[in-house]
């Protein structure tokens, strides 16, 4: 069975379009998205900072497993991808 | 747990890994690459995923085709048996297990996503760590707003998804790197407003001897200047981003010239608009694996922390080589010379055949290790940017930790070196392990101390006993099969 090359996320509810072989955080971005997480002690807004997996800005909640970083994460259909706060646990 | 038992363990597979892995492959060695990447190619030669969209390598880019000649030599290679390759594995701690190395291993392309996949360990004989470098950050207002990113970042969502990281885009900072990331966002349809160069390439006339000797390095920088002409691309050199503007995501710049004492000249500040700002001053070192493992290390020419690796590219540590990025940033070119002579090296001490090309080899890596050191003087971090941090800039994004913790760490509570300021005021204890703010908070610290920055304060940033985050129950396993023998962790 193959996987659509296109095809739907859910990001704090809203459809977002995305294509096989994306990174959440690339998905978030092409949506024009650009935080998705606020800070334990500013709460200021937060989103893609390294790209590479190494600031750990960019932690998301994706299908209910929180603080996972959007720019390594692959992006599947139906992705329930969720804004974080906090030090999200 | 799955365990892998081979001669030579290459940590990396990015241009000096592929290199060491495929030389100590065809002299006859059985080699694990093991690589943290979904696709091998390291960060240089990220690619990506075959749905992401139409890929035109030749549009981002370089030595692409030794890339892909390297990749289907070592894939033909593991269809022998010869070669093994691990992609997806985060190594996350490697120790000595008697006359072996162990390397141990967490799966997926974000290892915390699935806490359930079974670890893996490759024992080996031998080590070649090729674990490149990252983007080095300099904190200045408002750089934590959503749509300041690396230029790196903006590189990779270019280059492993084809996205472009906004629609108007300003590239910053300094080093010959900024003009591809710029070259790559304008062909993919991003409007670039400008390039923000701290440096001039001019500095180059400086250098003649280091020029003539790297041949063709000057040739890829005036050809992508070339492209963003065409693009419409201003390159603003000898300037600087003074802040980042918006409430809640970026709006725009604020901009200024530097004279010729490095200050912003008076009248010259002014404001750009842009949805995204792609930064980068230069490159850091990934040396979590070497200084777990206790290799020597020193400052390099451009302040990095980078391993002492002699005329083989060994480590002070027997049976350990390491080549590209963590020996001295240098680029892509170099660590395809410096890889390919740590495998040859590492293959001959297993009892491989000696080489042929070892001459050549070296000459080459010291004409480029010449054109690298030019380029570090010609390209420094300017003080300017550090100067300007005031008590309320962050500098630790984790924590949240601002210049003036860090300044009254120093001067009020008498902290004399970084590892005491990370104890006082908790810059680097956050997630990032100091990864991202650990290079500025050792510069300030020296600043505040009235001295330059030394190899401890940069130390206190890099020494982490785990490199990866792990999901917690993978931690006790394997550490208590090794003892007592390893004394490597
Ligand atoms: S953006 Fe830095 S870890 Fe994802």
């Amino acid at each position: 069975m193959s996987r659509p090359r296109e095809f739907e996320i859910l990001f704090d509810g809203t459809p977002l379009s995305c294509r096989d072989g994306w990174t959440i955080g690339a998905a978030l971005t092409a949506a024009g998205v650009r935080s998705w997480r606020t800070t334990r002690h500013g709460q200021r807004p937060r989103g893609l900072f390294c790209g590479i997996g190494i600031c750990f800005d960019c932690l998301v909640t994706v299908n209910g497993q929180p603080s996972l970083r959007a720019c390594l994460v692959p992006a599947n259909p139906g992705d329930d991808v969720r804004t974080q706060k906090g030090p999200g646990r | 747990m799955t365990e892998h038992l081979v001669d030579l363990a290459v940590i990396g597979a990015g241009p000096a890994g592929l290199a060491a892995a495929l030389a100590a492959a065809e002299a006859g060695v059985r080699v694990a690459v093991v690589d943290a990447g979904v696709r091998p190619g390291g960060q240089f030669w990220r690619s990506p995923a075959p749905g992401a969209g139409p890929f035109r390598p030749a549009t981002l880019h370089h030595g692409w085709h030794w890339f892909t000649s390297t990749d289907d030599r070592l894939t033909e290679l593991a269809g022998t048996g010869r070669v093994l390759r691990l992609a997806g594995h985060h190594v996350w701690s490697v120790q000595a297990a008697g006359d072996q190395w162990a390397v141990h291993c967490v799966l997926g392309a974000e290892p915390r996503q699935h806490g359930t996949s079974a670890p893996v360990t490759v024992h080996a004989r031998r080590l070649v760590l090729a674990t490149g470098a990252y983007d080095r950050q300099l904190p200045f207002p408002g750089w934590d707003l959503p749509g300041v990113i690396t230029a790196g970042g903006a590189q990779a969502l270019l280059k492993g998804n084809l996205v472009v990281a906004g629609q108007r885009v300003i590239v910053a900072g300094t080093g010959p790197f900024l003009l591809p990331v710029a070259d790559g966002l304008a062909r993919h349809g991003a409007r670039v407003a400008a390039v923000i160069e701290a440096n001039s390439p001019l500095g180059f006339a400086r250098f003649p001897g280091a020029v003539l000797g790297a041949t063709g390095k000057l040739g890829e920088a005036t050809g992508y200047a070339g492209r963003l002409l065409r693009h419409r691309v201003a390159v603003h050199h000898r300037h600087v981003v003074l802040g980042a503007l918006g409430t809640d995501r970026l709006t725009g710049v604020l901009v200024g010239r530097l004279d010729r004492n490095g200050r912003v000249r008076a009248g010259t500040e002014r404001q750009i608009d842009c949805d995204v700002l792609a930064v980068g001053w230069g490159f850091t070192p990934q040396l979590e694996l070497p200084l777990q493992l206790g290799c020597a290390t020193h400052l390099d020419v451009d302040k990095s922390l980078v391993v002492t690796v002699d005329d083989d590219q060994a480590t002070s540590v027997a049976g350990v080589w390491a080549a590209g990025e963590a020996t001295g940033v240098g680029g892509a070119d170099l660590a395809t010379v410096e890889g390919r002579i740590a495998g040859l090296a590492a293959a001959a001490s297993l009892g491989a055949d000696a080489v042929a090309d070892g001459r050549p080899l070296r000459r080459r890596r010291s004409s480029l290790r010449g054109f690298a050191s030019a380029m570090h003087q010609v390209y420094p971090i300017p003080d300017i940017v550090l100067e300007r941090c005031s008590d309320e800039t962050l500098v630790c994004r984790c924590e949240e930790v601002d210049a003036g913790s860090i300044r009254r760490a120093v001067v009020d509570l008498g902290a004399t070196e970084a590892r005491t300021v990370k104890l006082l005021a908790r810059p680097g204890m956050g997630w990032c392990q100091g990864r991202v703010c650990g290079f500025a908070t050792a510069c300030l610290t020296a600043r505040h101390t009235g001295r330059a920055v030394a190899e401890p304060d940069l130390r206190a940033f890099a020494d982490r006993s785990i490199a990866t985050p792990v999901p917690l129950g993978r931690l006790a396993a394997p550490l208590a099969d090794e003892q007592p023998d390893g004394d490597g962790g």
